[in-house]
């Protein structure tokens, strides 16, 4: 768990960051979301020391990050950069290997762990003797997560991860890190301008403004019920899109007509499905189809079912 | 005559002296670039990490490197003395501004992410230093050391004014004594070794970044073996130790006539005459090879040894000019000859003086000297054309030269130019046989030696008679250059070995004679 409360940092006048706390449970993924100089990567270096605040306190798994010194601390969390901040004269098995030497693992440790991190991270083998530079960026990327990810730490820190990717290969690479077990398990704090990749990933996302964090809440109390006209405003122009993304058929079961087209027929939804990949199976179907909800229960819906459900959904939730 | 020996037969006939300059000066620019690396790389690396230092590290290197190489090697003299360790500080300080600035560089444009992703991964700043920003640099601080190499190679030519040997020896000696062979000798293996050790780290440069860790290794084992040959101590069987110019070490009436008439064996170093008498009066040196009118032996209180085997020939002052010129200026010839009779030996070491020792400027000093011998008019405001003079780099030959602008202009309706501080004889002889001056003032003996080189025999017939070596040069020079010696200045500004007085008074020396049996009773 990391637990940060009241955090600053000044540089001369300027409030980078400014008097902020919040938590994130183990195994949640917290994203910090907001434009440039809100104070978000501040927030994050000062998670690993990178910057020191100049005021506050973090504590991780309990214990007060300035209690162990920054090396030791940083070996013990895993970090990814925008621009993968592969070490250009390392291969990249070299460069995989950076936090396991310094940790003192024997080779074949090393070894075994970077072959299992390959393949979970749909790498080619014959990477691992290239240079970065011999790589697409995408496969950089995947680099400098597995460097992240090798030695196991329980927090994982993510500077904009996918920032400089064009989309088809962000779009991939968010697709793994949504499936990537060893993640689910990981305590991770990421930073995004990308709203729609805050809603994607994040458990949990904290907007900030001007060093604050303005609201932070899962995407579902964001979207429905917003702090102030900052964040209603600041998600605007892509609400609906984030609201249909982030309400699941669970959340609208109340609201879904109670007819059972025959038990026998497989339910080809489930109530953790989103309403948008609901709408992309209903739009194309004749007849209804089965939904399998968390109670248990099966409902047969169809496209206009859904629309309504959702409508009367909105009004609730904003009410 | 060696005149038609070839470049190849000077080269084997001295192989042994060229491989020992070779070695010297390889040496001297390893030393000094050791010492730079070990001090310049960390430096670099200190400002490349508190840069509000950078400013004043770098400003101060930059200035160090405008210093004109010789300047900064009579600077050493009183600090170091003469011999390898000046000519080392020198070309080590000359070799900083490079490294430190390419290291500087080299670190401060590593990619910041890379050095933040370093950081996270949690390297400590020694390791991030020695894995990631010193190999990412790496390229960029070796060109630096490689425009260091470079430098150094070149500048150590210099080494040989004070003393610390180098191919400076032959290609300073060539100049003094007019033989291109002897500067060519020196010269091209001076150009040869810049381009090889370019190369080779060029080579370096272009290593992949794994082989780079070895091929540093090996650099800095190969430049200490390098530096090392230098070290070598250069032991010294006599008591006193001689320090004579390039020029006089290859002359017959010069160290070569010592040798062979006086059979004196001392123990000898190179050393330039720029700062040679300061290097005796500093005890550095014991014997220099001056000039009998220069005004540093009153300067520093040294005596003339007398020649007592008569070997140093007479070396009168006399303008030589071109005879073309006289025609196209029909009134200089008289100009020119009016100094004639007025400065003795004893008079040119005083104006010599005023210049050396009490800092006088020449125009000064000649002027003055013209006033009291009533020869000094205003300059007419004639321009009937413009006469070049020359003169070679010594106070000496700066006033004469201006003596004679102010004689021409006074006198003349031409315009006097002075293109003074020509490098050598051979500079000056080839800047009037090619219409580049005028006339410059030369010396009989010099012209005799230097210049014509005749035979033994003619030599025995003239030598050390004053009258007979002037009209050989005269009536050679005609008949060769086309070029006129104008009447004898007066004063004869002949070789002489010189010692302190206080060392001659101890130790009872008064001529070479002297000399000599003081240095064989000492082994």
């Amino acid at each position: 768990m990391i637990k940060v409360e009241h955090l600053s940092k000044h540089y001369g006048q300027a409030k980078a960051v400014n008097d902020i706390s919040f938590e994130v449970v183990d195994g949640d993924n917290l994203v910090l979301l907001g434009t440039s100089g809100c104070g978000k990567t501040t927030t994050l270096k000062m998670l690993n020391r990178l910057i020191e605040p100049t005021s506050g306190q973090i504590w991780i798994n309990g214990q007060d990050i300035t209690s162990q010194s920054p090396e030791l601390l940083r070996r013990g969390i895993g970090y990814v950069l925008q621009n993968t901040g592969l070490f250009p004269h390392y291969t990249i098995v070299e460069n995989i290997a950076v936090v396991p030497s310094l940790l003192k693992w024997d080779k074949q440790r090393i070894k075994n762990r970077t072959q299992e991190l390959i393949q979970k991270l749909h790498l080619p083998d014959d990477v691992l003797q290239k240079y970065p530079h011999e790589l697409s960026g995408g496969q950089q990327q995947r680099i400098g997560l597995a460097r992240a990810l090798i030695a196991d730490a329980p927090v994982l820190l993510m500077d904009e991860p996918f920032g400089a990717l064009d989309n088809i290969t962000r779009a991939k690479i968010q697709d793994d890190f949504k499936t990537l077990d060893e993640l689910q398990r990981k305590t991770i704090v990421m930073v995004t301008h990308d709203v729609q990749e805050a809603f994607e990933l994040g458990d949990q996302i904290a907007i900030m403004d001007q060093g604050r964090i303005v609201q932070q809440g899962t995407p579902a109390e964001l979207l429905f019920k917003p702090a102030s006209r900052f964040v209603s405003d600041f998600l605007q122009s892509q609400r609906l899109q984030l609201e249909l993304r982030s309400v699941n058929l669970n959340a609208i079961a109340s609201a879904l007509p109670d007819n059972i087209v025959g038990a026998q027929e497989a339910a080809s939804l489930n109530g953790a499905s989103s309403i948008w990949q609901a709408m992309e199976v209903l739009k194309d179907a004749r007849h209804p189809v089965n939904v399998k909800l968390a109670d248990g229960t099966l409902k047969a819906i169809n496209f206009t079912d859904l629309m309504l459900a959702y409508e009367s959904y909105q009004n609730q939730a904003k009410a | 005559m060696n005149g038609q020996q070839t470049l190849w037969q000077f080269m084997q006939q001295q192989s042994g002296k060229l491989l020992t300059q070779t070695v010297e000066h390889i040496g001297l620019t390893f030393i000094s670039l050791l010492i730079a690396v070990v001090i310049g790389l960390p430096l670099g690396i200190f400002i490349a990490r508190k840069k509000q230092f950078s400013g004043a590290v770098l400003g101060i290197a930059g200035v160090l490197q405008t210093i004109p190489s010789i300047a900064l090697l009579g600077f050493m003299i009183p600090l170091l003395g003469i011999g390898p360790k000046p000519a080392i500080v020198a070309l080590f300080l000359y070799a900083l501004l490079p490294i430190i600035r390419n290291a500087f560089t080299g670190i401060t444009g590593v990619n910041p992410s890379v050095k933040e992703a370093a950081q996270a991964m949690g390297m400590s700043a020694w390791q991030i230093l020695f894995k990631v920003e010193l190999p990412l640099a790496m390229p960029v601080i070796l060109a630096g050391i490689r425009t260091a190499t470079v430098i150094n190679v070149g500048v150590a030519t210099l080494a040989s004014y004070i003393a610390a040997g180098g191919l400076g020896e032959f290609i300073f000696g060539g100049i003094s004594l007019n033989n291109s062979n002897m500067i060519l000798a020196g010269a091209i293996p001076a150009a040869l070794l810049a381009i090889l050790f370019d190369l080779a780290l060029a080579l370096l440069q272009k290593i992949s970044f794994k082989k780079l860790k070895f091929g540093l290794y090996a650099m800095l084992a190969i430049a200490i073996v390098l530096a090392a040959l230098y070290l070598i101590p250069t032991s010294s069987s006599s008591k006193l130790t001689a320090g004579f110019t390039p020029e006089f070490m290859g002359r017959e009436d010069g160290n070569l006539g010592l040798q062979k008439k006086y059979d004196l064996k001392i123990h000898t170093i190179v050393i330039n005459d720029a700062v040679m008498y300061k290097a005796a009066f500093e005890k550095e040196i014991d014997v220099i090879s001056g000039y009998s009118t220069d005004g540093r032996l009153k300067a520093y209180n040294l005596v003339v040894l007398e020649d007592d085997k008569k070997i140093f020939p007479p070396y009168y002052a006399a303008p030589i000019v071109r005879q073309d010129a006289l025609q196209k200026f029909p009134d200089l010839e008289k100009a020119l000859n009016m100094l004639s009779g007025h400065i003795n030996d004893s008079v040119m070491t005083d104006l010599n003086y005023r210049t050396d020792y009490l800092h006088q400027t020449p125009e000064r000093v000649a002027k003055d000297f013209l006033v009291a011998q009533h020869l000094y008019k205003p300059a007419t405001a004639g321009k009937s054309g413009t006469v070049r003079i020359g003169s070679k780099v010594f106070g000496e030959q700066y006033i004469l030269a201006n003596m004679y602008s102010m004689l021409i202009e006074g006198y003349t309706p031409y315009h006097a130019a002075t293109k003074t501080g020509l490098g050598g004889t051979k500079i000056c002889f080839d800047a009037l046989t090619n219409n580049q001056i005028d006339f410059y003032p030369e010396y009989t003996g010099t012209g005799l030696l230097v210049l014509l080189q005749p035979n033994p025999a003619v030599l025995q017939h003239i030598e050390a008679d004053k009258d007979k070596t002037y009209q050989y040069v005269q009536q050679q020079f005609i008949k060769r250059y086309k070029i006129q010696w104008l009447k004898p200045i007066g004063f004869n500004n002949a070789y002489a070995l010189m010692m302190r007085k206080q060392q001659t008074d101890k130790l009872g020396i008064k001529t070479i004679s002297d000399l000599k049996r003081f240095l064989d009773s000492e082994q």
